[in-house]
């Protein structure tokens, strides 16, 4: 079982990015049957039956979500979460630089799901040629008809606005998405009350990544009982995994779920480089825990990695090899957290800065043995007790690198410099 | 005063959304096309034309880091150092890029052209790392050859200044009126030499009286030398 190509099949295709090749291999036709075969709530149970997970981190079954809107409270708003900042992660800006018609189609069939009339993409700033790209292709698909006023005779109205951030990780947070698209500094809000309920303007809102939103035409033209088949139980059809690192072919991989992790590292990404050896990697982007060789054997599947100790998460995977600081690389995590910090919280705000001062020191080697307690007592203190997950996920790869990798910690101490830059230290992995 | 084809834009952008208030990070957008950063002026004519104070405005622009504050170089390059990047050889890029542009992280060369940084957010090309943007178009699987041979090449590309992306929308300020800056934070060339300030966080030896260490905030933090990469 190599890559199973669902959302990707097309990519290649000169002139995809365009209306006409789109539509000639059978673009927006999920569209047109969303409109004849089913009603905004039979659409709604199709996709509950899909069993399809959001895409975006956290994997909350993509049906239940939208089943959680009040009815009968209009207007509604719908959010396409192009925001990707995670560290290691680019499958969104792929799916938009090669298919950006496909999601376009999956936002405007569920903005007719949930009767929505004003469909926001909320990309990230630094995706600058993505937004002109995405613009460029709303202005198509409304000359042809597919968005705008009594879409092709269906009595349902949708505009579509593309919406260009500016620079900040903490924005793909579903509630600061909301108040960035709002106007305001990017600051998570309090949940409950959940965005279904109040979001965007006050009103019921359903933020989406891409990705999620990208497989709502298959699932339409093919049904939610064929994507279900796909991949495994609890995890359904196929995910863009970003594979990079110390690996021979970088890139963007998509792959049933379900399908051992050495597979896609042996088979897709051509191995470790340099027949070098495998020395841990990160599954799910840079919040998420580290894993260990004898974990290769684990099923890509948002559940089993979870029971391993780490998540799927944005399905990022980085690979590193036997010359890898750990200590190096948390510290540039770390740093990236303290960086992204929104500053609404105080575990967050001060306790990033902290873990990111240590973590300089110690991977100058100029920290004291008794410091590594001071840094696991900083992450106690914010695990679990942050405003948002942000502040929670910053501390996730540095404590289990640290549980993991121990020696290479330790050997940091006081050692002037960085002993496995230098080759002096004698490290045993747990 | 803004120009009346970038009032006219954000009059527009303003109608497209169910409130005006959203309008206001295109809007800031486009005064940075405009003027090559976010003037006091302007951000003071995107609050009049969406109805809002002025510090209203401001106070979201001082959230996101793509915006320019204060004058920036013709061409804008930003080089990610995060994981991915990092292992297949960022921090040599980064080296390579300050000696060549002899200034450092954050600064603005003397001749104006560039304005570089290297940044711990990711920029979404990790199967390409390591990457950077220049004025917000991709470079992929840097070498310091292929990063020269860009650098070399923009040089001679006049015009585009580096809020403007993909459209460049004339010269850029660093001129007369406008010098560059010389350094990340320093003043203005000319003006009167920085203090000498601790660029590193003081030793720390021994146990202070408080475990979690001292509180003080140390300046920025020390970039890695070039030799130690
Ligand atoms: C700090 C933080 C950053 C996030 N960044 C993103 C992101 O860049 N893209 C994304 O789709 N979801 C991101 N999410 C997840 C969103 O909050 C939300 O769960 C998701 O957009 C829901 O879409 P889905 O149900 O399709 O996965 C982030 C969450 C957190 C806490
Ligand atoms: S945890 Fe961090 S990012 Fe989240 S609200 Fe608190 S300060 Fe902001
Ligand atoms: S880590 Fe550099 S682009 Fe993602």
């Amino acid at each position: 079982m190599a890559e199973h190509r669902l959302l990707t099949k097309d990519f290649g295709t000169e002139g995809l990015q365009t209306l006409a090749v789109y539509e000639r291999l059978g673009g927006y036709q999920g569209l047109r049957e969303a409109f004849q075969r089913f009603t905004p709530e039979t659409l709604v149970d199709e996709v509950k039956t899909s069993g399809l997970r959001g895409r975006g981190g956290a994997g909350f079954p993509t049906g239940m979500k939208w089943g959680f809107l009040p009815k009968d409270v209009f207007p509604r708003y719908l959010c396409c979460n192009a925001d990707e900042s995670e560290p290691g992660c680019f499958k969104d800006r792929k799916l938009i630089d090669e298919n950006p018609h496909q999601l376009i189609e999956g936002l405007l069939i569920a903005a007719y799901a949930l009767q929505v009339n004003i469909a926001f993409i909320y990309i990230r700033g630094e995706y600058f040629d993505q937004r002109l790209l995405l613009e460029r292709c709303v202005e198509e698909a409304r000359a042809a008809g597919h968005i705008g006023n009594d879409i092709h005779g269906s009595g349902f109205s949708c505009d579509v606005i593309v919406h260009g951030g500016a620079g900040a990780y903490i924005c793909g947070e579903e509630t600061a998405l909301i108040d960035s698209l709002e106007g305001y500094r990017g600051q998570p809000r309090l949940k409950p009350p959940f965005p279904a309920i109040k979001g965007l303007y006050g009103k019921p809102t359903v933020v989406n990544n891409v990705e999620t939103l990208s497989n709502l035409p298959h699932i339409v033209q093919r049904g939610g009982a064929w994507f279900k088949s796909i991949g495994t139980e609890k995890s359904a059809g196929t995910r863009l995994f970003c594979c990079s690192g110390h690996i021979n072919r970088p890139g963007t991989y998509e792959m049933a779920m379900g399908t051992p992790i050495r597979e896609l590292l042996e088979e897709e990404c051509g191995g470790m480089w340099k027949d070098r050896s495998l020395k841990a990697f990160q599954p799910g982007g840079g919040s998420m825990q580290v894993l260990l060789p004898q974990h290769l054997d684990l099923a890509l599947d948002m559940d089993a990695v979870q029971q391993a100790g780490s998540s799927l998460g944005a399905g990022a995977m980085v690979f590193m090899d036997e010359t890898t600081c750990m200590v190096n690389v948390s510290m540039r995590l770390v740093d990236f957290y303290h960086h992204e910090s929104c500053g609404k919280c105080a575990p967050c705000r001060e306790g990033t800065y902290f873990e990111s001062d240590l973590m300089h020191r110690l991977e100058a080697g100029a920290c004291t043995s008794e410091e590594l307690n001071t840094l696991a007592d900083i992450c106690d203190n914010m695990n679990g007790k942050c405003f948002c997950p942000l502040g929670d996920t910053a501390t996730w790869f540095v404590m289990s690198a640290y549980k993991a990798f121990r020696d290479e910690f330790e050997a940091h101490c006081g050692a002037g410099s960085c002993p496995v830059r230098s080759g002096t230290a004698q490290l045993v992995t747990a | 005063m803004l120009g009346a084809a970038t009032r006219k834009e954000i009059t527009a952008l303003r109608d497209r959304y169910p409130h005006p208030r959203s309008a206001i990070l295109p809007c800031l957008w486009a005064v940075q096309n405009e003027q090559g950063f976010l003037t006091v002026e302007g951000m003071t004519e995107v609050a009049e034309i969406l109805h809002l104070v002025p510090s209203e405005v401001q106070a979201v622009s001082t959230f996101y880091s793509m915006y320019f504050q204060k004058p920036a170089g013709a061409h804008h390059v930003l080089i990610c150092v995060n994981v991915s990047c990092a292992l297949r050889g960022a921090d040599d890029i980064v080296g390579h890029v300050e000696r060549r542009l002899a200034c450092p992280s954050g600064g603005t060369t003397a001749d104006g052209a560039f304005t570089w940084e290297s940044t711990v957010e990711c920029l979404g090309a990790c199967g390409g790392a390591p990457a950077m943007q220049v004025d917000h178009h991709f470079h992929e699987n840097l070498t310091p050859d292929t990063v020269d041979a860009l650098l070399d090449r923009l040089r001679s590309v006049p015009g585009a200044h580096a809020g403007a992306g993909a459209t460049p929308s004339g010269p850029h300020p660093p001129t007369a009126e406008t010098p560059p800056l010389a350094t990340a934070e320093g003043p203005p060339a000319g003006a009167a030499p920085p203090t000498e300030r601790a660029e590193t966080p003081g030793p720390r030896t021994g146990t202070t009286a408080n475990p979690r260490g001292p509180r003080s905030r140390p300046r920025r933090r020390p970039r890695p030398s070039p030799d130690d990469l």
